[in-house]
């Protein structure tokens, strides 16, 4: 007898118990769903995350003056007051060929107003170059130039939320409004980049040059800035970056040999890594979870293929007396665990799927679902399809016809 | 000329409990091809497991046994498997059909095994056979559609599918009503006729009666033969 008729045989014999076949791949099939749909999600967040983190900037390394401690409390990280513009122009003219864009950071919390409405908000000082950091672009008007920024005029460009918070229905581009009572000149609106990882309003945010927030908002007898952003050519030379950088401050700072830097470099690479384990630790707890449920399933089909062996006892006696040899007998058994598998396998990837997307759907999450964890999901059905079916199949080929033919 | 079935100093022992049961206690017979033998006796005689060991069910304790010039006695399970499946053909008292399954898929099942025919070829001779035993328009019925009767002639087509040169009864009317029973055995008889050796198990007297040969057991012992002496 060929394989193949053993497997028809199999088959048939499926087709002849469809309720208990039915009940043997439900424990498969809720297993698989689990697996694949957890997995999705996980991986859906993940790429959610990078995406959003990404979004921050492009290559982007921040370097943050060193939080200063006054007695016992901490200033927040951006609280020093040891860095300058100067810094930031000396680094962009020293690594220009590590470094394509750079801007520093000036914060100042004002309120804004224009005719009877008012709203405050953080204004952000940077440099021209703060657009192609940070993946701003322009909804109307334009940002500020060069001659702008060099002369600290007064101009500025405002989030969404702020225009529609201060100007309605108005087109602010071309409007004054005043920032802590100094008029400013709208010169654009940036396009819309919703809200961040943390929940913070992007778009809640007023640019103007670094120059005139420092001299103008902060009054601030020094050039402290609160950070700068740097975007590099390549994420692969960040650590001769970071290298440079510190060189480069250290000496501009005049800082001995024995003492610390007195400033902190961040990238997103970091962020990431910090992201990347957590949605991962989340992603192998779930797929525990999902792998014991499967593993439940397994047990199922063992129970089921053990039943299936002693009500059928009569039937194996038959096929051994008509010819069917313990290979036989164990062959069919053997595929008929497979085939009720591989089917829950197919069903349970493709429920998976269907779960993620109505979750997805529903919580608006990105569902990512990768080829690799639905082989791995349907191998592993497989596996314990055989692993699983062997013991009620090698029992059932053990059995001595006329015990099972006296079998009642 | 040599026999078709021929079994020496045969033993069957059971170590049941502290005494040994001795089920076949040193039997020797042989049949020729073309018999319709009828072996019979009171329950627990042995006549049983005489036919066991002679359909390859079982395994002998101890003897010889040739079957169409090969020695059985000793061979592995899968072997004995190939053995029934190719020479002899099986009818039971409880019919033993495949449930759910359609008359000709019974049928057609130890080819299925033997694997000798093409599935046109198997599907062809599975109707020729149910023509024959007299179900030529219930091929597609399940055995829950067929009465007793029709459910064994079924079981009759199926152990005639691979074409043996035996074939083994065992009480094959003990289920049936005594209309069916005649025929079932008439149904016997013209194969007896076209050839067939046919070894029965039966307790009942009128049902030996349509063979050609009485091998009588007591308690493990062959008690009467009649060979000869067959009308």
């Amino acid at each position: 007898m060929s394989l193949w008729m053993i497997f028809k045989v199999a088959v048939l014999a499926i087709f002849r118990n469809k309720t208990r076949s039915l009940l043997t791949c439900l424990g498969i099939i809720f297993g698989i769903a689990a697996v694949i749909a957890v997995l999705a999600i996980g991986k859906g967040a993940s790429a959610m995350m990078v995406a959003e983190i990404s979004q921050m900037g492009n290559n982007l390394v921040m370097v943050f003056p060193e939080r200063k401690q006054a007695g016992v409390v901490h200033q927040g990280l951006g609280g020093g007051q040891n860095m300058t513009a100067e810094d930031v122009i000396a680094i962009k003219n020293e690594l220009s060929h590590l470094v394509q864009f750079a801007s520093p950071q000036v914060n100042a919390f004002c309120q804004l107003m224009h005719q009877n409405k008012n709203w405050s908000t953080r204004v952000q000082g940077v440099s021209v170059d703060f657009p192609d950091i940070k993946n701003w672009t322009m909804k109307e008007g334009r940002f500020f130039n060069e001659q702008e920024e060099r002369r600290a005029s007064r101009v500025c460009v405002i989030g969404t939320s702020v225009a529609s918070n201060l100007f309605g229905e108005e087109e602010p581009v071309g409007k004054t409004m005043r920032i802590k009572n100094m008029a400013f000149k709208v010169v654009g609106v940036l396009n819309s980049k919703g809200a961040n990882n943390w929940g913070d309003d992007q778009d809640d945010t007023v640019m103007a040059p670094y120059t005139t927030v420092s001299r103008v908002l902060q009054g601030s007898a020094f050039k402290s800035i609160n950070m700068m952003n740097l975007s590099l050519y390549d994420m692969d030379d960040l650590d001769e970056a970071k290298r440079e950088i510190t060189a480069i401050l250290r000496q501009r700072h005049k800082l001995a040999d024995y003492q610390d830097d007195d400033f902190e470099t961040r990238d997103t690479t970091e962020i990431m890594n910090t992201i990347g384990s957590v949605t991962g630790l989340m992603t192998v707890l779930l797929t525990v979870v999902a792998a014991i449920s499967l593993l439940v399933g397994g047990i199922g089909i063992m129970n089921i293929m053990l039943v299936s062996v002693t009500e059928r006892i009569k039937e194996i006696g038959l096929r051994m007396a008509i010819g069917a040899t313990p290979f036989m007998i164990l062959t069919q058994f053997l595929l008929e665990a497979l085939v009720l598998s591989a089917v829950g396998g197919v069903i349970g990837v493709a429920a998976g799927i269907g779960v993620a997307q109505a979750i997805g759907a529903m919580k608006h999450w990105p569902i990512v679902v990768e080829a690799g964890s639905a082989i791995l999901a349907f191998g592993f059905s497989a596996f314990v399809g055989i692993f699983f079916g062997f013991y009620p199949a090698y029992r059932a080929s053990k059995l001595n016809p006329i015990d099972c033919l006296r079998y009642e | 000329m040599a026999h078709l079935i021929e079994i020496r100093d045969m033993y069957k022992i059971y170590a049941q409990g502290d005494e040994p049961v001795h089920a076949l206690d040193g039997v020797s017979v042989s049949i020729d091809e073309g018999e319709f033998v009828a072996i019979m006796g009171a329950s627990g005689s042995g006549k049983s497991t005489m036919l066991n060991i002679l359909g390859c069910l079982d395994t002998p304790t101890k003897g010889t046994y040739l079957l169409d010039g090969i020695e059985v006695a000793g061979r592995s399970r899968t072997e004995l498997a190939h053995i029934r499946n190719e020479k002899l053909g099986f009818v039971f008292q409880n019919f033993n059909l495949l449930p759910r399954t359609s008359a000709i898929e019974n049928v057609e099942l130890p080819d299925l095994y033997l694997g000798r025919l093409g599935r046109r070829a198997r599907r062809r001779r599975a109707l020729e056979l149910l023509r024959r035993v007299g179900l030529g328009g219930r091929g597609t019925h399940t055995p829950a559609q067929l009465s007793g009767g029709q459910q064994q002639r079924v079981a009759i087509a199926r152990a005639l599918m691979n074409k043996p040169p035996v074939l083994f009864a065992d009480e094959p009317t003990g289920n049936l009503d005594t209309k069916s029973s005649i025929e079932i055995m008439n149904l016997f008889t013209e194969l007896s006729r076209a050839g067939i050796t046919i070894v029965m198990v039966t307790h009942e007297d009128d049902i030996a009666a349509y063979a050609t040969r009485h091998l009588v057991m007591k308690d493990g012992h062959l008690v009467s033969d009649d060979k000869g002496a067959a009308k």
